[in-house]
């Protein structure tokens, strides 16, 4: 009921099969973190889960609280409260920080009904502030020429912003200096609720020391195949991907 | 993931008319008495006639120009087209006094309303002639005419016989022609040295009838020193059949004159929109054309401006959105014919659907010339997988001292862009719209605040139903 739920989830690409019946929950109140070797799934799990049409699912469920996400459209699983933080956010020319951030906070109200634009700001340079973001940024287009760190706070921006109910961050620590993964992992942290559930994807155990985990799972072959406590990061940052591999193929 | 569109476009505003009866009727088809009708009905001057029926000739004689235009041109029946319907009275200078119908039309197009918030004076022109016509009494009094071409000609011929049909010749092409022959309506201005205009003057043209021409006719002149802002908007109703625009705009910006000349067009997409706009701008004038084309099935407009004067300024600005079943062959003309003249040209075209752009430049720069410069800037964006766009520069510059700036880009909304902004919570469509406004957003600034609203909402309408 108060978790986003993954059964047996199947899917694919052009026909090549790349998560093959992954289970996983996410209760509201924990952060769960997915590991694993390059190729093992763990982006197109968050894809997936976000509606990309590009993919096909063949099987299994995923339900957010009480609905089945599968099947439906990027916009209505947003809607419902499910937010991606995209491991390469897409550059949109001509469009504002600000009105893109408005025009989806809009599209969760009713059809007459819109933000106010005095609140809206004040809510908005709350969240900057906090992420050290120049408040210029609000007129400047979205991730338009915007470095790697400036990118990854302008989704934690979003993400603060349109209050989701579980959170994905796919490879947020990427392309990150230790200043700018430190400004963005306390948004993070900021964001850690009973109210939310968080899954956070990251190849290295790196980002693991600052949004501490309540789980690590490791991901291989496009399924789970070790859970752990956040030990389990330290010792994957030890003994490599190979072990756990192993382990699950014996 | 993005579909070709199956798009029954919203034109809502636009797409309406209502039953009307036509005291003065030219009847179906182009002919000699069909010109000297118009003339009579018109009352005009032995010399008006005489221009008109050369200019036939002329329209007769000229082939299409389909060895360089599309073969579209080829569709258009002319034998079919009605040239003159009108109620016959003289425009009304007041709302009150202007027929039931036609106030209905205009009220519906809210051109009441804004003349009442920010305009300097309103000419609604209905088919072929206009139904109002109103200048704030103070511009009278500062000298400033705003007529109707049929006025213009016979009331102030001192003023604008001049420059009547010297900007654009007559023989300048064939719907110049056309044109010439059978023009009706229109504005006629002319702006006193040193006066400036605060508010811009407005004409809207409508089109209510089937299988009908329209055929406006406009001249403005600015004279030393003085500044004025027009703008021209421009509907018709959705019919089965084809309906023929073609209009001739001159303007004339004398010694340090300025005029902005800005054109909200949404035609039904039955229109041909076959339309001939240039600008003589003497030392130191200023003329900028900023132009929104949507609608029409074909546009084919090139705004001009023929740099006569040292110091003088053209400019063309034009966002042109393209639709299924629709085509914007649009453009910019730029004639650099004296010294330090400078021209710019920035041009934006969407294509959604089937959709299909043309962007064609001509910028001529002779050797003689010294300091002249142009920057032109075209860029075109695609929306569907089956968008078309196509751009065809003709820059001839000569001379050690001219500079000539060329910069050209297509784009396309890429799914994962789309994807990217419903992850957001926006729907495909809104995703879309928000995309392509923010391609024209650094145009849309340059129309004024009242068009500039207009405008994101028209776009958002073609948006509509654009993405499968």
């Amino acid at each position: 009921m108060n978790s986003l739920k993954i059964e047996n989830l199947q899917a694919s690409i052009e026909d090549k099969p790349i998560l093959n019946g992954l289970t996983l929950e996410i209760p509201k109140g924990e952060v769960h973190a997915i590991m694993g070797p390059n190729g093992s799934g763990k982006s197109t799990l968050a894809k997936v889960l976000a509606g990309h049409p590009d993919y096909k699912v063949t099987g299994g469920t995923a339900i957010l609280d009480n609905e089945n996400l599968i099947g439906m459209e990027p916009d209505e699983i947003s809607r419902l409260g499910l937010f991606l933080a995209f491991q390469y956010p897409m550059e949109v020319a001509g469009v504002s920080i600000a009105n893109f951030i408005r025009a989806a906070r809009n599209a969760r109200l009713g059809k007459d009904e819109k933000v106010k634009a005095v609140d809206f700001y004040k809510e908005l340079y709350e969240h900057m502030d906090a992420l050290g973001m120049d408040r210029k940024f609000t007129s400047r287009s979205l991730n338009d020429g915007f470095s790697g760190g400036e990118k990854k706070r302008c989704e934690i921006l979003q993400m603060s912003m349109l209050n989701p109910k579980y959170c994905i961050l796919d490879e947020t620590d990427s392309g990150l200096d230790i200043d700018a993964l430190r400004v963005v992992s306390e948004g993070v942290n900021r964001m850690r609720n009973p109210e939310r559930g968080i899954l956070v994807i990251t190849h290295y155990q790196r980002l693991l020391d600052y949004i501490v985990p309540d789980f690590v799972h490791v991901m291989s072959e496009g399924k789970i195949v070790r859970t752990g406590g956040k030990d389990l990061a330290l010792e994957l940052e030890d003994r490599g991907y190979d072990w756990v591999k192993q382990e699950a193929v014996a | 993931m993005i579909n070709p569109s199956q798009v029954a476009v919203d034109r809502d505003k636009g797409n309406f008319h209502y039953d009307t009866d036509y005291s003065f009727d030219a009847g179906v088809g182009l002919s000699e008495e069909v010109v000297r009708y118009i003339s009579e009905v018109k009352n005009e001057e032995p010399w008006v006639l005489d221009f008109r029926l050369k200019a036939l000739d002329t329209f007769l004689k000229k082939p299409m120009p389909t060895h360089w235009a599309t073969d579209d041109l080829k569709n258009i029946n002319f034998d079919v087209i009605r040239y003159y319907l009108a109620k016959g009275q003289k425009p009304s200078r007041t709302w009150e006094e202007v027929p039931d119908d036609i106030k209905k039309t205009f009220e519906r197009l809210g051109i009441p309303e804004q003349e009442r918030k920010f305009l300097a004076g309103v000419e609604a022109q209905f088919d072929s002639e206009a139904a109002y016509s109103r200048m704030k009494e103070d511009l009278e009094k500062e000298g400033v005419i705003f007529v109707g071409s049929t006025e213009g000609l016979k009331e102030y011929p001192e003023i604008f016989r001049k420059w009547f049909g010297k900007v654009i010749p007559t023989s300048d092409n064939k719907f110049s022609a056309l044109n010439s022959a059978v023009f009706s309506g229109g504005s006629f201005i002319y702006i006193p040295p040193g006066v400036k205009l605060a508010q811009p003057l407005q004409a809207y043209f409508r089109i209510n009838a089937e299988n009908f021409g329209q055929f406006e006719r406009t001249l403005i002149i600015a004279d030393e020193g003085s500044e004025v802002m027009y703008m021209e908007g421009c509907t018709a109703p959705k019919f089965e059949t084809s309906t023929l625009h073609s209009a001739v705009v001159e303007l004339v910006a004398l010694k340090g004159a300025k005029i902005q000349y800005i054109t909200v067009q949404n035609w039904s997409n039955n229109v041909f929109n076959l339309v001939t706009k240039r600008a003589l701008a003497e030392e130191e004038a200023e003329v900028r054309w900023i132009d929104c084309n949507i609608g029409s099935r074909l546009t084919m407009k090139y705004p001009g401006v023929i740099l006569r004067g040292r110091k003088a300024r053209g400019e063309v600005i034009s966002i042109a959105l393209a639709n299924d079943g629709q085509h914007q062959d649009t453009g910019a003309k730029m004639v650099h014919a004296a010294d330090e003249t400078t021209s710019n040209v920035v041009s934006k075209s969407i294509s959604i659907g089937k959709g299909r752009s043309s962007y064609r430049g001509l910028v001529q720069m002779p050797g003689h010339l010294k300091g002249c410069k142009n920057n032109t800037e075209c860029d075109a964006l695609l929306i569907n997988n089956n968008s078309q766009t196509d751009t065809y520069p003709a820059i001839t510059v000569q001379g050690d001292d001219n500079s000539v700036q060329h910069e050209a880009s297509v784009s396309k909304v890429s799914a994962e862009q789309i994807f990217y902004m419903q992850q957001r919570g926006l729907s495909e469509a809104e995703a879309m719209s928000l995309c392509v406004n923010g391609f024209v957003n650094d145009l849309i600034r340059e129309f004024p605040m009242e068009y500039s609203v207009e405008l994101k909402r028209l776009i958002e309408l073609e948006m509509e139903g654009s993405v499968g």
